[in-house]
């Protein structure tokens, strides 16, 4: 039993490190903790099931939200981040901005799929197999492998490209990057295009994997998301790839073993426990913020 | 039209005005050194030169182009490249990729040739790299490759990011306060890495405390206190000005001499 739960807390753990990533990067690039990212996976999940009902096919309609959400999150920046940076405004505004924009979102969705509960199909048939004596689905195996290809390729992305090295310039040092000539402009867009399109992906799996879609979808997985993020420590990669799995753990954990109702508190209670031992999360550093 | 010319650039913050009407001019070829007491607003003139700061009023042009208020990017697309007063490395990459992003804007944006490797962007990422290890190795980093930045030592910081500066391909190079924290070995050291700058083509400017070495590098200095030009001329010129004795030890040339 408690190798059944290890395997779902994975596959859902898995996704949710997808998601903390995006939300990750962001930070990282602009110091910016940009709580519209839930709201953005939300919308992910809902532009595929548009598609969808064009009858487009489930995984092709998850490609074009993929494209149109990382664009989503492009425009989001230009229309409300851009300008507070070129002002030079104050960090809350833009960190107020991001829990505006994600109910603007929110909003969207419900004006056009209504607020209640939508099927959303099942991305591949059901199947699966039984392996000493624990049920892997099918879909759990997709969940997995999609969500940590991904995080692979991002993680060589960073490492090994020029744009990667433009990002991580920007993370260790924004001034020196602009001064060394730096086109921030396409970092930001680049980064938060990424963003988007991973966090659409996952809104594609999670709705595949419970059949499901909702407009505040975003405010249920949003927390989960961000503490998975600051406890693996924020603006670390791998920081977010070991959080997502540990609160994906946990939360399957506490359901299986203390009951339903401590589903979603358990992550927390463990999240604060570690930043009360390690304020910068397992995988962060202190930041020194000069100014 | 002198290489560098700036023409009666003014720059206040509020009430406050850090640089009022300042002009110099630098020569292709030249060392300039920009010396005052703390606060007088050398690193001011350095931002505004590099687009940090928009100038409220005044000209800079460099080979003939107008490049005040430009962009930051285009200013260093436009050849000039500049250290910094408190270190500003990647201190988490190595240093053979600090020096790479020096030439990310000359290595052009290519994504999907670097993430799938085509053997055009193959070959310029070796090309790159090779000039990278070059540079490093011209200022004495060429065993530090692979090291990390923030274990160097401080004087290797302060070159790493010399080395940097050249790697945009900048044809200026502004240099604030490069022999700060330095030791005296490490400040000769400098100084003829300066001079084989020189040499190399490249033009000058420096902030700099350290007088052994202005002194001895400079084609030419001026002197900014409180925000404006108190003295301008050769070093020997300088020396004995009473203004910028007056402005360092806040006495006439005469109570030095007395004491």
């Amino acid at each position: 039993m408690f190798i059944q739960q290890l395997v779902n807390g994975l596959a859902l753990g898995m996704v949710y490190a997808l998601i903390a990533v995006g939300f990750s990067l962001v930070f990282g690039i602009l110091r910016l903790v940009n709580f519209s990212h839930a709201a953005i996976f939300a919308f992910g999940a809902h532009v595929a099931l548009f598609f969808i009902g064009l009858e487009v096919g489930p995984i092709p309609a998850i490609l074009i939200s993929m494209v149109l959400t990382g664009g989503v999150g492009i425009l989001i920046d230009k229309v409300a981040l851009a300008p507070l940076r070129k002002k030079k405004s104050i960090p809350i505004a833009g960190l107020i901005t991001t829990i505006g924009v994600s109910y603007i979102l929110q909003n969207i969705l419900t004006i056009v799929f209504g607020s209640g509960r939508v099927h959303f199909p099942a991305i591949i048939p059901p199947g699966g197999f039984d392996f000493l004596g624990t049920r892997i689905t099918s879909m759990q195996i997709l969940m997995f492998g999609v969500s940590l290809t991904l995080m692979l390729l991002l993680t060589y992305l960073v490492n090994h490209t020029k744009m990667g090295l433009a990002m991580r310039a920007m993370q260790q040092n924004p001034k020196a990057a602009r001064l060394m000539g730096i086109n921030v402009n396409s970092v930001i867009m680049f980064t938060f295009f990424l963003a988007g399109a991973t966090a659409s992906i996952a809104g594609g799996l999670i709705s595949g994997f419970y059949q499901m879609a909702y407009p505040a979808m975003g405010v249920s997985f949003g927390p989960k998301v961000f503490s998975a993020t600051v406890l693996g420590g924020i603006g670390s990669m791998p920081g977010a790839f070991v959080g997502g799995i540990l609160i994906g753990v946990i939360e399957v954990m506490a359901a299986m073993f203390l009951g339903s109702a401590y589903r979603d508190g358990a992550a927390f209670v463990v999240l604060i426990l570690v930043l009360i031992l390690r304020p910068q999360g397992l995988f962060g550093r202190k930041l020194a913020l000069k100014v | 039209m002198a290489y560098l010319s700036v023409k009666e650039v003014s720059k206040s913050f509020g009430g406050l005005t850090a640089v009022g009407g300042v002009s110099f001019e630098v020569e292709k070829g030249q060392v300039v050194s920009i010396i005052g007491p703390n606060g007088a607003g050398k690193t001011t003139i350095f931002n505004l030169l590099t687009g940090v700061y928009e100038i409220d009023s005044g000209t800079v042009t460099f080979d003939g182009k107008p490049i005040h208020n430009k962009p930051v990017q285009d200013i260093v697309g436009a050849g000039i490249a500049r250290t910094f007063q408190n270190i500003r490395l990647f201190p988490k990459m190595r240093v053979l990729e600090n020096v790479l992003v020096g030439m990310d804007r000359k290595m052009g944006y290519g994504l999907l040739s670097s993430v799938f490797r085509t053997p055009k962007f193959k070959k310029a990422e070796q090309e790159f790299t090779q000039r990278a290890i070059e540079i490093l190795g011209s200022i004495g980093l060429g065993d530090e490759i692979h090291n990390y930045a923030e274990n160097l030592p401080y004087g290797a910081k302060r070159k790493l990011e010399i080395a940097r500066a050249m790697a945009t391909g900048a044809k200026i190079l502004l240099l604030d306060e490069p022999a700060a924290g330095m030791n005296p070995q490490e400040s000769v050291e400098l100084m003829d890495f300066i001079s084989s700058l020189k040499n190399q083509g490249y033009t000058l400017i420096l902030i700099e405390h350290d007088m052994s070495v202005v002194m001895k590098i400079s084609d030419k200095i001026y002197v900014i206190d409180h925000g404006v030009k108190i003295a301008e001329g050769k070093p020997a010129e300088i020396a004995n000005n009473e203004a910028v004795i007056r402005a360092y030890l806040g006495g006439s040339a005469k109570d030095v001499k007395s004491q």
